[in-house]
Order: structure tokens, then C-alpha cells, then sequence
């Protein structure tokens, strides 16, 4: 049974490549308006949650409820309401900013699009690079392209996977700014896999710490900071990746 | 969000055929190579037709019989290659995860991948074809209203061939690089473009037979020598087609859910 205050439900979640449960057997709950952080080591099964929680990989068991819909029933009602952006997943290169836009904003049928393309631009800073080619951009301008791209729909939910890898600061800050922005103006749920844990201080409301598939612990930053007796986030991702009993 | 936002959307499928268009129009070797070996086939064969024309009777018999076949050929070829390349360049992009975290649905990607080769199949076989006119004389459109039918007819072919490839470069990534630009050259030597199906040894006749194109390269001689356009091979293909096109829609739709069971539709490569 879902509920109104959660936009992603996930229960038992399992998903086994050759035998290795590479998630194992994971609930958690994302607050509707909040920003969670997914963190874990290489290897945690983050990626492999997110691409579930997107409907890329079939989950082996459990399920998945986002909006109050379950995702594996009615996936393509729900990612006109959701968007992702990671580093590791490319734009056309031959395409200019504008045209990769143009199709995309085709592909979630965006009314006006025009001009949501020249909102977008101006919000992100990157209306004198529309007409340049996405593969002559700068990493952090591809960031800056690839999250116009997650934004153009106006989701619900964003799937975020290391948001700000391979960042200056300068950029880095700007993107979680306009992030920060984003959400106090649309309400929106932001589930991030990150690395940064600055990023995750400044910017999670909760944090799911997983390893080796499975949630070894949950809750606000400040809350796990004070549980493990630590000064920082960086410091119990490192106690919690380095400890091998599973804690909750 | 209303029904129409989840439906079958032809705003969609045109967004992917947009995506190409604005491929091609930026990379003039790609408009080059789709014309440029059709028309390298056309002139070889036109050669070759004109020595046989002089030393044998059966060329003789039609002018442009060669010509017609290779340049039906090419409509078989460029429309299975229309379709795997499509997939390819969305490989090397590393475009596929975008493309399908959006609401794009497979059914849409299926058409917008046989609208592609379409377009593609029509400006690399229209090229030579227009080429041919000048050079050797030659107008394929002088077949008339039967064109139309063995053209469709040889693309649907292609496609069903071209979707199982797009599903198998789904399935394996660019491992399967190599089978998208050979597998429809193991059916050419058994499809009876440049001879009847009379020529191959009786134990291939029946393999021969369950191609759509064996029936279109008959008809298509048939109309040549004979001046008769043969309906029933005509409806043998496109019975047949249906079949082709059914099982490479399936295929396809299998290799995408396999590709979504093992995860690899963010990480497809290599």
C-alpha cells in the first residue's frame, strides 16, 4: 500500500546477476520533497538500484512504488514524471545543445518547447552555448547540457548519479545552487548517488548507506555523524565501508 | 498528464528520426557513404552488363537485368544497414540510456528505426538509381508500378533482418558489430538476385523459397524477360514478409527485455 508523503517505495528489493545478489533484499523510503543520498562504496549496488528505480534493469524480486504507482506496471506513465542525469551516460556529439534538447523535449512531448529550451538555457547558463556541439563542450558544460536535459520536463523526481564528478568547485557549487533552487521551486525529490560527501552534508536530508548490495544504515547526516561518534560524513562512510558486520 | 502523453506518440518516434536528421545534415561522409556504394555497385555491374550483352544471350535477352537486381539488392542491404547502423551510432554515442530512461517506448523506437531506413534506403538506392539514367542508359523506373511492390516488399525483408540486429547489438553491444554489417551477405549467394532459383542445388530450393527476396528477383525477371508482372510471387512475399517482419519484432522486443534483466541497456559497449 502506498502513501502520499513518499515518492519512492521500495520493498525486498532483490536483483541476482549469475547467483551474486548484487542488491539484497533492500527497503527504504524516499520523502516526497526531500533530497536522499545513496552512498556505498564501488560496488555497493547503488548504480544497480538506480537503473531499477528507472526501469532499466528488471528487478529479480520486490517492489518498487514511485508517485504511488508501482514502476514495473505502468513505467512509461511514470518517467514522463521523472528524469536522470549522470556523467557516464553520453548526449550525441555531433548534435549541437540545442538540437539534443529539441529532441528530447520531443520525446517527453513538452508543449512550448522552444521556449522551455530558452528558460532552461538561461537558468543554467547556456544560451551562448546552444548552437556549439555537445562534443566540444567542456566536462562541465556537458554536466551543465546533461542536466538541462534531466530538468526539461520539470520531474517530479530526479534521478542524480554523481552529479558533480569531474566538477572544478566553481561549477560543482553552481550545479548543486540551481538543484537547491530547483527544488525549493517545484517541490521536487531528488535521489542522488554521490561520492562528494561535502555534497551530501550540504545537500541530503536523509542518507541510505548501502555495501555489498544490502542498507547497512539510514537517517539525516548530522543524525549519523553524532551516531558513530564522527566529525564528518567522510569519516562514517569510511568507518561504515570499511566495517564488514552489517549494522541495521 | 493526460492518456495522450502515455500513448503511442508519433511526436516521439519523430524525435528519434529528428536526432538522425540532424546526424546526417552535420556529417557529410555519412550522406557520402550511403550514396557512394550503391553507386560503386551500379557502375561495376553496369560494366559487366554491357560485356555480357555483347558475349551472352542471356543478358542479352533483357537490357538491365544485372542493374535491376543489384540495385534491388541494395534496397535489401541498405534497409537491414539502415537499421543496424542507426542502433550503432546510438552505441558509440553512449546515447541509449538517455533515450531509454525517456517515455520512448519500444514499439516507438521500432518505428522510428524502419522510417530511418526508409529515408536512408530511398537517398542511397534513389542516388544510383538516378546515376544509372545517364550512364548506362538505364531506368530502373521504367519497371513502373511493380517497382513500387518489389521495393517495399525487399525492405520489409531488410527490416525484419535489421531488427533482429538491432536486438542483437542490444543484447551483446558492439560484439555484435560484426554480424550487423555481414549477415545479409550469407543470404545473397541463396536469394536468387543475379539467378534463378533453378540454379541453386535442389536441397536449397526450400531455404531459397521461405525468402521473401527469391520471390522479388523472380518476379522482378519475370517482368524483365517475360514482360509479366507474376502476382502470385508478389503474394508469396508479402505473405511471407509478414512472417519476417513478426518474427523481428519479436526478437527485438526479447533481446530489449533480456537487455533489461542483465542491465545492460546504461553500460551497452563493448
Amino acid at each position: 500500500m502506498s502513501d502520499r508523503q513518499h515518492i519512492i517505495e521500495v520493498e525486498c528489493l532483490y536483483k541476482t546477476f549469475e547467483k551474486i545478489n548484487a542488491v539484497d533484499g533492500i527497503s527504504f523510503k524516499v520523502r516526497k520533497g526531500s533530497t536522499t543520498a545513496l552512498l556505498g562504496g564501488n560496488g555497493a549496488g547503488k548504480t544497480t538500484t538506480i537503473t531499477m528505480l528507472l526501469g532499466l534493469l528488471i528487478p529479480t524480486s520486490g517492489s518498487i512504488t514511485i508517485l504511488g504507482e508501482d514502476m514495473l506496471q505502468h513505467r512509461y506513465r511514470l518517467l514522463h514524471r521523472m528524469n536522470f542525469s549522470s556523467p557516464y551516460v553520453d548526449l550525441p556529439q555531433r548534435l549541437s545543445v540545442k538540437e539534443n534538447l529539441t529532441v528530447y523535449g520531443h520525446l517527453y512531448r513538452l508543449p512550448k518547447l522552444k521556449a522551455r529550451i530558452a528558460e532552461i538555457a538561461e537558468a543554467l547558463d547556456l544560451s551562448d552555448l546552444l548552437d556549439r556541439r555537445y562534443g566540444r563542450l567542456s566536462a562541465g558544460q556537458k554536466t551543465r547540457v546533461s542536466l538541462a536535459k534531466a530538468l526539461l520536463n520539470k520531474p517530479e523526481l530526479l534521478l542524480l548519479d554523481e552529479p558533480t564528478a569531474s566538477l572544478d568547485p566553481d561549477t560543482a557549487d553552481s550545479i548543486r545552487s540551481y538543484l537547491e533552487q530547483y527544488q525549493r521551486d517545484t517541490g521536487a525529490s531528488i535521489l542522488l548517488a554521490s561520492h562528494n560527501m561535502a555534497e551530501v552534508e550540504r545537500m541530503a536530508d536523509d542518507v541510505i548507506m548501502m555495501r555489498q548490495g544490502r542498507i547497512v544504515d539510514s537517517g539525516a547526516p548530522e543524525m549519523l555523524v553524532e551516531k558513530y561518534g564522527k566529525r564528518s560524513m567522510e569519516e562514517v562512510f569510511i568507518d561504515i565501508a570499511r566495517n564488514n558486520e552489517v549494522i541495521a | 498528464m493526460t492518456t495522450a502523453d502515455i500513448a503511442f506518440s508519433p511526436r516521439r518516434i519523430g524525435a528519434v528520426v529528428l536526432r538522425h536528421l540532424y546526424l546526417m545534415r552535420t556529417s557529410w561522409p555519412r550522406m557520402i557513404e550511403m550514396i557512394y556504394w550503391p553507386t560503386v555497385q551500379m557502375v561495376l555491374w553496369g560494366f559487366i552488363s554491357i560485356f555480357l550483352q555483347q558475349n551472352s544471350s542471356y543478358v542479352a535477352q533483357a537490357t538491365g537485368v544485372l542493374l535491376s537486381a543489384v540495385l534491388l539488392w541494395d534496397v535489401l542491404f541498405r534497409g537491414q544497414l539502415g537499421i543496424a547502423l542507426i542502433f550503432l551510432e546510438e552505441i558509440y554515442s553512449r546515447n541509449l540510456g538517455h533515450l531509454f530512461v525517456s517515455p520512448l517506448r519500444p514499439g516507438e523506437m521500432i518505428s522510428s528505426l524502419l522510417l530511418l531506413s526508409l529515408i536512408r534506403t530511398l537517398i542511397g538506392v534513389g542516388g544510383a538509381t538516378l546515376v544509372a539514367i545517364p550512364l548506362f542508359h538505364y531506368n530502373l523506373f521504367d519497371m513502373g508500378l511493380p517497382l513500387i511492390a518489389f521495393f517495399f516488399n525487399l525492405l520489409v525483408m531488410a527490416w525484419g533482418i535489421g531488427l533482429v540486429i538491432a536486438g542483437l547489438l542490444l543484447r551483446f553491444g558492439l560484439g555484435a558489430e560484426g554480424i550487423a554489417w555481414a549477415a545479409i551477405f550469407a543470404l545473397q549467394p541463396i536469394c536468387a538476385v543475379f539467378y534463378p532459383v533453378s540454379t541453386l542445388p535442389t536441397w536449397l530450393h526450400p531455404v531459397a523459397w521461405i525468402l521473401p527476396a527469391s520471390h522479388i528477383f523472380e518476379g522482378m525477371r519475370a517482368l524483365l524477360f517475360q514482360h509479366h508482372f507474376d502476382i502470385y510471387q508478389l503474394v508469396i512475399a508479402g505473405l511471407l514478409n509478414i512472417v519476417w517482419l513478426s518474427a523481428g519484432i519479436i526478437v527485438f522486443q526479447r533481446f530489449f527485455h533480456a537487455a533489461r534483466e542483465r542491465g545492460l541497456l546504461l553500460q551497452v559497449g563493448e
